[in-house]
């Protein structure tokens, strides 16, 4: 027993020093997630700031110059320009000048001041319709101030039903708060996987992979030697992008690290199981690369970072099942925003639990029956 | 044509044989050779080919019928503190809506389990005092959303408002007293009139395909004929670093064009995103990123030597930030001004622009030339660099 740990340990030692000895290989494996977790926290966020408008104004009146003003002053929206005529919209949306054109006709102020309905006309380039849908959204929340204000100062009948408002565990529905911790997983699981997927992989090319076999390690001790550095190293990139997200981003953290460690170390334990799968499988370094992206790419996509796993038809989401990806993600949201214990995330933990168990016996049966 | 006398190559290595056959076919035959080489190790190794053909098709139908920023049957839970008429009517619209799952609850503790657990996003709560603040004209809905999902959260909440309001408007034309406005909205959408988040998504998808199978495509081919010492081989043959690239390059982006066209046809046929602009404009956009993507991998692979760094290296600036950089989901204009630079030199940016355009609005020349001309001059560049990466020397 103690001597399986010995050589566990030794492989182990022999991994991390081959990773880590290359200055460019050691570089790859630190840097780059920390300088993705502060780019793409600015970068991966619903949330406009900053949405450039142009305006036909029939009317011209202060009326219609008190509604330019909301929302002008709202800070998100910029106006680029004051159109003449109808023929200039199109060439400012086609050329992407301007995501929204605010259009208000000509007796905007007169039938506001005798208590007729107006409607404010609104073109939005679709060409994103999500950043179209949430821009014309913040439009529609300025208008409803511009009524409410104007309903005070003229002593209006205010609208007889409200919706009243509360988001639980992110107040102002800021994307960033949900998108920095799903990024632990999801930068941490492509270069762990990859580098799981790698490492046997090269060792076969290079043909040393034979020379282990032939030594008195077992190949469930080979495999630990394998999985353990991953791992490792995985869980040194998690730290550092849970360093960025905490001292940079200052994302708020309801939960405990303790129960978020757990988290990562039975995700990290899957997706280095499904690495050295892989690597199992491939036969050229190569196609270990191939097969692993092949599995990467649907794995980021489809795991409820980006867009909601519920958007997705039912078919394809008996796929997301065995994604440890949504799982990971799912665990570092809760813990971090709803401040969720293990037994609340025992649902995310054993199919974790179980994609690892099952990756890692069958790896180890693949080394076993293959030689070549 | 130059005169024939013993020439050096540009790094004055090693003398190149004066050519012997008619000078101006010798390259073409040398590197026809080299693609038939390079074909024929795609052949026998299936996973270029996967790569090539499979991978794209494969891609394509997972991610746009998976990708979808449509919501539809939200779990929503009603808690009904007042079963009048009036609230029934009001709960039975979200029950009609194909937008809402909804659970009628007649009190807060069960609805607030079913949010904890995550079994509905979101709780609407009518309060016991409901009808008679309504017939006072100051009725209030509560609406708690589960926020662990902002995006969605935001969605949710136009939804729940818009069913509200279609509520309460229809109580007005019932002749109930209800003040709406004084200014309301007419929204349109250009190029999208039905917020169909597949329209935006799928071309979006394609430029993600495209720079993945381009980069992958390219960034082993280079590391691996130097960790396998083949390239020291080619060093003596007569071959010139040009011709061993432009060997490397044509048959790869043959291969990448039909993952293309493979990928037009799936949105077109199987998604019916409407292609409004021409087909030769997006064949020449399309060629033009390829070139880029397939640069990309090809300086990788030839500046690094060695296939597991530039695998990792690869991973790392063609997927990601082609994911999350190049307007394909997040809008670039509100990203803060270092990080918005940084999408300037990111090629997927134009393409996510061109293809956007040429998909939804049409050939319009004002986005599509810039644009264009922007990743043509990419192109050049890459393929210079990596020419001058890649030289007849030893390591």
């Amino acid at each position: 027993m103690f001597d399986a740990f010995l050589r566990i340990l030794a492989l182990t030692l022999k991994e991390l020093l081959a990773v880590l000895k290359e200055p460019r290989s050691r570089n790859s494996l630190l840097i780059p997630p920390m300088l993705q977790c502060l780019i793409f926290g600015y970068a991966a966020t619903y949330d406009l700031n900053d949405v450039p408008y142009a305006v036909l104004d029939h009317d011209r009146s202060a009326a219609s110059h008190d509604l330019l003003a909301h929302l002008d002053g709202s800070g998100v929206f910029r106006r680029i320009a004051n159109l003449n005529r109808a023929a200039d919209i199109k060439t400012a949306i086609d050329e992407r000048r301007a995501l929204l054109i605010i259009q208000i006709d000509q007796d905007f102020e007169r039938r506001l001041l005798s208590g007729l309905p107006v409607a404010v006309q609104m073109i939005a380039d679709g060409r994103n319709s999500n950043t179209a849908g949430t821009a014309m959204g913040y439009v529609g929340a300025i208008v409803e101030a511009f009524n409410a204000d104007w309903r005070a100062v003229h002593a209006q009948a205010s609208p007889p039903i409200r919706v009243a408002v509360r988001a639980w565990y992110n107040p102002n529905l800021e994307t960033r708060w949900n998108m920095i911790p799903g990024l632990i997983g999801t930068l941490t699981m492509m270069q762990t996987l990859l580098l799981a997927a790698m490492s046997v992989a090269r060792e076969r090319e290079q043909g040393t992979f034979d020379q282990l076999l032939v030594t008195p390690f077992r190949p469930v001790e080979i495999m630990a030697g394998k999985a353990l550095p991953a791992m490792l190293i995985g869980m040194v990139q998690a730290t550092t992008i849970l360093l960025v997200a905490q001292l940079w981003f200052h994302i708020p953290f309801a939960g405990s690290f303790v129960t978020l460690y757990a988290g990562l170390s039975v995700f990290l334990l899957a997706a280095v199981g499904i690495g050295l799968l892989v690597s199992s499988v491939a036969a050229t370094m190569q196609q270990a690369m191939l097969f692993s992206f092949v599995l990467v790419m649907p794995f980021t996509l489809l795991a409820g970072l980006t867009t909601p796993i519920s958007s997705i038809p039912r078919a394809l989401q008996y796929f997301t099942l065995v994604n440890p990806l949504r799982y990971a993600i799912d665990i570092t949201q809760r813990v971090y925003l709803e401040g969720a214990g293990l037994s609340r995330l025992l649902p995310d933990l054993w199919p974790l639990a179980v994609l690892a168990a099952v990756s890692l016996a069958a790896a180890a049966w693949m080394f076993r029956h293959r030689l070549t | 044509m130059m005169p024939i006398t013993p020439q050096t190559s540009p790094n004055g290595m090693m003398p190149v044989i004066p050519q012997t056959s008619p000078i101006g076919r010798a390259p073409v035959k040398r590197i026809w050779a080299l693609v038939r080489k390079e074909a024929y190790q795609m052949v026998r190794d299936p996973s270029s080919i996967a790569i090539g053909v499979v991978l794209p098709v494969l891609l394509i139908l997972l991610f746009g019928y998976g990708l979808s920023l449509d919501v539809w049957h939200v779990p929503v839970a009603i808690v009904l503190e007042d079963p009048s008429p009036d609230t029934r009517e009001l709960a039975a619209r979200f029950q009609l809506s194909p937008y809402f799952d909804v659970q009628l609850l007649p009190a807060m503790p069960l609805a607030r389990e079913l949010m904890l657990a995550r079994k509905v996003d979101a709780i609407v709560r009518i309060r016991p005092d409901f009808a008679r603040h309504l017939s006072h004209g100051d009725a209030e809905v509560q609406l708690l959303i589960h926020g662990t999902d902002a995006n969605h959260a935001r969605i949710v909440q136009s939804y729940v408002q818009g069913a509200v309001g279609q509520w309460a408007a229809q109580r007005a034309a019932e002749g109930h007293e209800v003040a709406t406005g004084p200014v309301s909205l007419r929204e349109r959408l250009w190029f999208n009139e039905t917020y169909e988040s597949r329209y935006f998504l799928v071309p979006g998808l394609i430029v993600l395909i495209m720079t993945l199978i381009g980069a992958f495509l390219t960034a082993m081919v280079m590391a691996r004929e130097w960790e396998r010492g083949t390239l020291e081989a080619l060093f003596v043959t007569p071959v010139r670093v040009d011709e061993i690239l432009l060997g490397k390059t044509i048959p790869y982006f043959a291969m990448g064009m039909v993952g293309l066209v493979l990928c037009v046809l799936a949105s077109k046929f199987l998604f019916h995103v409407p292609l409004r602009g021409s087909v030769w404009v997006l064949a020449g956009v399309s060629a033009l990123y390829l070139l880029v993507a397939l640069g990309i991998g090809l300086l990788i692979s030839a500046a690094l030597k060695s296939q597991f760094v530039a695998s990792q290296v690869t991973l790392l600036v063609t997927f990601m930030p082609a994911f999350m950089l190049s307007g394909f989901l997040f809008d670039l204009r509100s990203m803060p001004a270092p990080v918005r630079l940084i999408t300037y030199v990111l090629p997927a940016r134009y393409y996510v622009a061109l293809l956007q355009t040429v998909f939804l609005a049409g050939d319009l020349w004002s986005v599509v030339l810039p644009n264009a001309a922007v990743l043509a001059g990419m192109a050049a560049v890459l393929l210079l660099l990596t020419r001058g990466v890649t030289r007849k020397k030893l390591a």
